[in-house]
């Protein structure tokens, strides 16, 4: 499964890539952990015993080759070589029997192993989904094929396109904007309670529904905070069929 | 007890149906059936059916039944169809729903500490493609929010529901490095 990059290695290959052939095929780890296993798998060790130190060096020269290859090494893999190096250094300290850093090592040493074991598991689960879902995508149920072209079709709207969509119906509906009650009180959290029991009970609702209603400034500025709010938490979609179109508002949650 | 004259009312149900055929809904259409004569039947129905070889077949799939057609066809139809294998999900994003599916509801840093990669994007395009849900807020500091798997998780891989999802001990037994 795991995707493998063949690129031309010629001069700035590592030393130890000279003396092979020009090209080197390099896999595309997810993570430090993707990494680790790697390495380990390859030296056909258990992840019980691993050595910490041989692992560490490993590892580090791993991330070496990346830097030679000119592959941006994300963040996370220089967080776990930190890691290592500083296990590996207290290691290298003169130490007696069961002392503090021994232990030290030995609580890391744990805890890196589970944490392989537990990220091997997944892989595993992860394995099994794909050959599920290419199992699925070779079956076809009864008339959905129009589905994709409906996809295709829909743009993701973005906040700022929401923004602007705000701006434009203030814009369009001043005039009849009108009624403007004092001590009037409304908020965000009702105004999200509102628009959910809207969507519970029609799939999507328009933008310029809230605006046709009349309502005053402050019920429009809550409602504006309300939808950014639903859609920060994934509640609902923003959905927009073309630029400057109106955007319909459509719920994330699956209805039980 | 099956209602032998209902087999065929419930099959042609399911040639109409476009989501997975629920027992709940065809409780709402036979009310005065039993409940388990509506199960009985509909197992007769699937295994009858399914027993003939035809070209589709009825599977049970995220927590309802459906006619679909089995995949030695998929090539012909295709071709007739003029698509493209359908884009899998990428690996990352295999491994977040593997997470999400076994940990559930589960938030993004439990999910990190697991996968040891940051997973925010594949998260957002794992909620996109409504194979992922929020599911509220864990009551820890931050409140961070966290996430379960849709009813579209359990039907794209063809599951009936979770509990068909094979349990991470199994998955050991099955694909361990010995059996590589």
């Amino acid at each position: 499964m795991a995707s493998e990059l063949t690129m031309e290695a010629g001069a700035l290959a590592s030393p130890q890539i000279q003396n092979q052939a020009y090209t080197v095929r390099l896999e595309i780890f997810e993570g430090p952990l993707d990494l680790l296993l790697h390495l380990i798998r390859q030296q056909e060790i258990d992840i019980y015993e691993i050595a910490l130190a041989e692992i560490a060096d490993q590892y580090l020269h791993y991330l070496e080759m990346m830097k030679d290859l000119n592959i941006t090494v994300a963040g996370e893999f220089l967080v776990m070589a930190a890691t290592l190096i500083h296990i590996k250094s207290r290691m290298l300290l003169p130490e007696e029997p069961n002392s503090e850093v021994e232990q030290e090592i030995e609580e890391f040493r744990k805890d890196l192993v589970q944490q392989l074991l537990d990220h091997e598991k997944f892989k595993q689960a992860a394995q099994m989904l794909y050959v599920r879902e290419t199992v699925e995508l070779s079956v076809w149920p009864r008339g959905e094929n129009e589905f994709e072209e409906e996809e295709r079709e829909l743009v993701s709207a973005t906040v700022f396109d929401l923004v602007s969509a705000f701006h434009q119906m203030v814009e369009r509906y001043k005039e009849s904007i009108v009624l403007e009650v004092a001590g009037e009180s409304v908020t965000v959290q009702e105004k999200l309670e509102e628009i959910r029991r809207l969507l519970s009970v029609q799939e999507s609702i328009l933008f310029s529904f809230f605006f046709e209603r009349g309502l005053s400034h402050l019920h429009l500025v809550v409602t504006f905070f309300a939808l950014l709010e639903l859609t920060r938490l994934h509640e609902v979609r923003l959905i927009q069929t073309a630029a400057f179109e109106d955007i319909r508002i459509q719920s994330c949650l699956k209805k039980d | 007890m099956f209602e032998k004259g209902l087999t065929n009312p419930i099959l042609a149900m399911l040639f109409v149906a476009t989501d997975p055929l629920t027992l709940a809904e065809l409780q709402e259409v036979y009310p005065k059936t039993p409940l388990e004569d509506l199960t009985n039947t509909l197992t007769e129905l699937v295994s009858q059916f399914n027993s003939l070889q035809a070209a589709v077949e009825i599977r049970e799939i995220g927590g309802g039944y459906r006619l679909t057609t089995r995949p030695e066809y998929h090539e012909d139809i295709r071709a007739y169809l003029q698509t493209k294998p359908s884009a899998k999900l990428s690996l990352a994003a295999l491994e977040t729903l593997a997470v999400i599916a076994y940990k559930q509801p589960v938030t993004i840093s439990e999910i990190m500490d697991i996968r040891g990669v940051n997973s925010g994007s594949t998260i957002r395009t794992l909620l996109e493609k409504k194979l992922i849900q929020t599911r509220g807020r864990k009551k820890v500091v931050g409140r961070p929010i966290m996430y379960g798997t849709t009813k579209d998780f359990a039907i794209h891989f063809g599951l009936k529901d979770l509990s068909d999802l094979p349990t991470l001990e199994e998955l050991e037994e099955v694909l361990s490095p010995a059996g590589e």
